[in-house]
């Protein structure tokens, strides 16, 4: 009882809760007046290992130290991999990219995927991808062929995108956990919307829409299709009726304050786990508001470092967990 | 048949000891590990999480406390232990409101003890109105005690 309530994490991560930021501490970053004051001022909250790391290498400390406190407190880790599947798939493109361009670069591969970047790396090259978890398998098989017979990069990453998006809804609905089934859903409807509008504004045929779109409850596959088909006006009145209402006003602002209107979301439906005793519930809204803290403070950094206006940074700028 | 009065009463008795220490000790030992949790952070906070922790810890006593006064009346510790097998049967009864509602009491009150630890890990000073909140579940078990300790006495005057 003790170890599937996750007693000890929990207490462990409402101490760890302390130490997010909030929206004061964002408030202080604004008023800095450059990136290094910035940088300054996250060492002096704990951030980063040296005290001398760029903005880049900060930040990828602190997701380290995100799941290096997972992987201390959680015996079996595996119980995250909804996050980390997208890692996975997206290393499987950059393989493919490398093997078709015959290059060698591995500054394009992400850590923290539920596979060894080298193993997707190698079975690409090997073109044997029977070492491949089975959710990989006939995806990295038809990318592969199409980009290697056609050169058509969209197809394949489209193919590629859309396990993807299958194997996070699938997976995170099978955990049985509420949480981590509401950010499968909300990835996924997320990832579609995105697509839709993308499709209306390239002009897509049917074929390549249904193609792309991944199946989730929240929005009725052929009711979205119908609508991508009827332009953009169709697809705002179908998300009237969906519980993604308030999405069509961001959508019609840019993509990204739609990102960040979905990312609001995201941060919005996770709040009760603040009170939450028990489950891996609280952890995995952790792990999620330090992706979304981690995510505010690099668009605060790169707009500081290239003078953007504070009104257009603050409207970018995420809600915060706490 | 009366033989087996003194054999139900000692199985209430048992029982009582038994099964409230059983709940206290899962209670304590889940509070013990979200304390472990919170202490890990922050180590000053040890004093406050150590009094949250131990709060279900009373239903093993209010249950061992029923043990012994009925062993006591039974005669097991000394005495005649000549018991009808209907006296029994209520020594027995009498010991259930403690085996049932200390073993619930103090599951869930080790419940409200966890969320209170969580309290106190983020807002220390709250420690008070924290405390309260597990505290409230003590009310049903210390009733437990009360019923099943007066009938107990009560039995023991009734000659059947």
């Amino acid at each position: 009882m003790t170890d599937k309530q996750y007693i000890y994490a929990v207490a462990r991560i409402r101490s760890k809760e302390l130490l997010l930021l909030g929206k004061s501490d964002i408030d202080g970053l604004m008023n800095c007046k450059s990136e290094k004051e910035c940088l300054r001022l996250l060492y002096d909250k704990g951030w980063g290992t040296t005290g001398n790391e760029d903005s880049e290498q900060i930040l990828k400390a602190e997701r380290e130290k995100t799941w290096d406190l997972m992987h201390e407190m959680v015996e079996d880790i595996s119980v995250f991999h909804t996050f980390l599947y997208q890692n996975d798939f997206h290393n499987l493109k950059a393989a493919i990219k490398q093997v078709y361009m015959n290059s060698d670069r591995s500054d394009i591969f992400l850590a923290n995927g539920t596979i060894d970047q080298d193993i997707i790396l190698q079975a690409v090259r090997e073109h044997d991808f029977s070492v491949l978890p089975d959710f990989m398998q006939a995806c990295a098989e038809e990318a592969y062929r199409i980009q290697l017979e056609t050169g058509d990069s969209q197809l394949s990453d489209i193919i590629i995108d859309k396990a993807a998006l299958d194997t996070i809804y699938q997976k995170g609905k099978e955990t049985e956990n509420d949480l981590l089934s509401l950010y499968a859903e909300l990835k996924v409807a997320s990832a579609d919307l995105n697509i839709a509008v993308r499709c209306i504004k390239t002009g897509k045929d049917r074929s390549f829409v249904e193609r792309a779109l991944a199946r989730c409850d929240s929005l009725d596959f052929y009711k979205l299709t119908d609508a991508i088909m009827d332009g953009e006006e169709a697809l705002y009145r179908y998300l009237e009726t969906t519980e993604y209402a308030d999405a069509a006003l961001a959508l019609k602002t840019s993509s990204s304050a739609f990102e960040r209107w979905f990312d609001d979301l995201i941060m919005h439906r996770i709040q009760p786990q603040k009170y939450n005793p028990f489950t891996l519930s609280p952890l995995a809204a952790y792990i999620l508001a330090r992706e979304n803290e981690i995510k505010t403070v690099r668009i605060l950094l790169s707009g500081k470092r290239n003078n953007i206006s504070d009104k257009a940074i603050r409207e970018r700028l995420r809600e915060m967990y706490v | 048949m009366d033989k087996f009065g003194i054999v139900l009463a000692a199985i209430g008795a048992i029982l009582a000891a038994l099964v409230p220490g059983i709940a206290s000790a899962k209670a304590v030992s889940m509070g013990g590990v979200a304390g472990a949790g919170v202490i890990t952070e922050d180590p000053s906070k040890f004093g406050k999480v150590l009094i949250l922790q131990l709060l279900p810890g009373t239903q093993g006593i209010y249950g061992l406390l029923i043990s012994f006064i009925t062993l006591s009346q039974i005669g097991v510790l000394g005495g005649s232990s000549e018991i009808s097998f209907v006296k029994g049967a209520m020594y027995l009864g009498a010991c259930l409101p403690i085996i049932i509602v200390g073993y619930t009491s103090a599951i869930r009150q080790a419940n409200a003890s966890i969320a209170s630890i969580h309290v106190v890990a983020k807002k220390p000073e709250q420690f008070g109105k924290a405390m309260i909140f597990p505290a409230m579940v003590e009310t049903y078990a210390i009733l437990a005690l009360l019923i099943s300790m007066l009938a107990i006495n009560g039995i023991t005057g009734i000659n059947i």
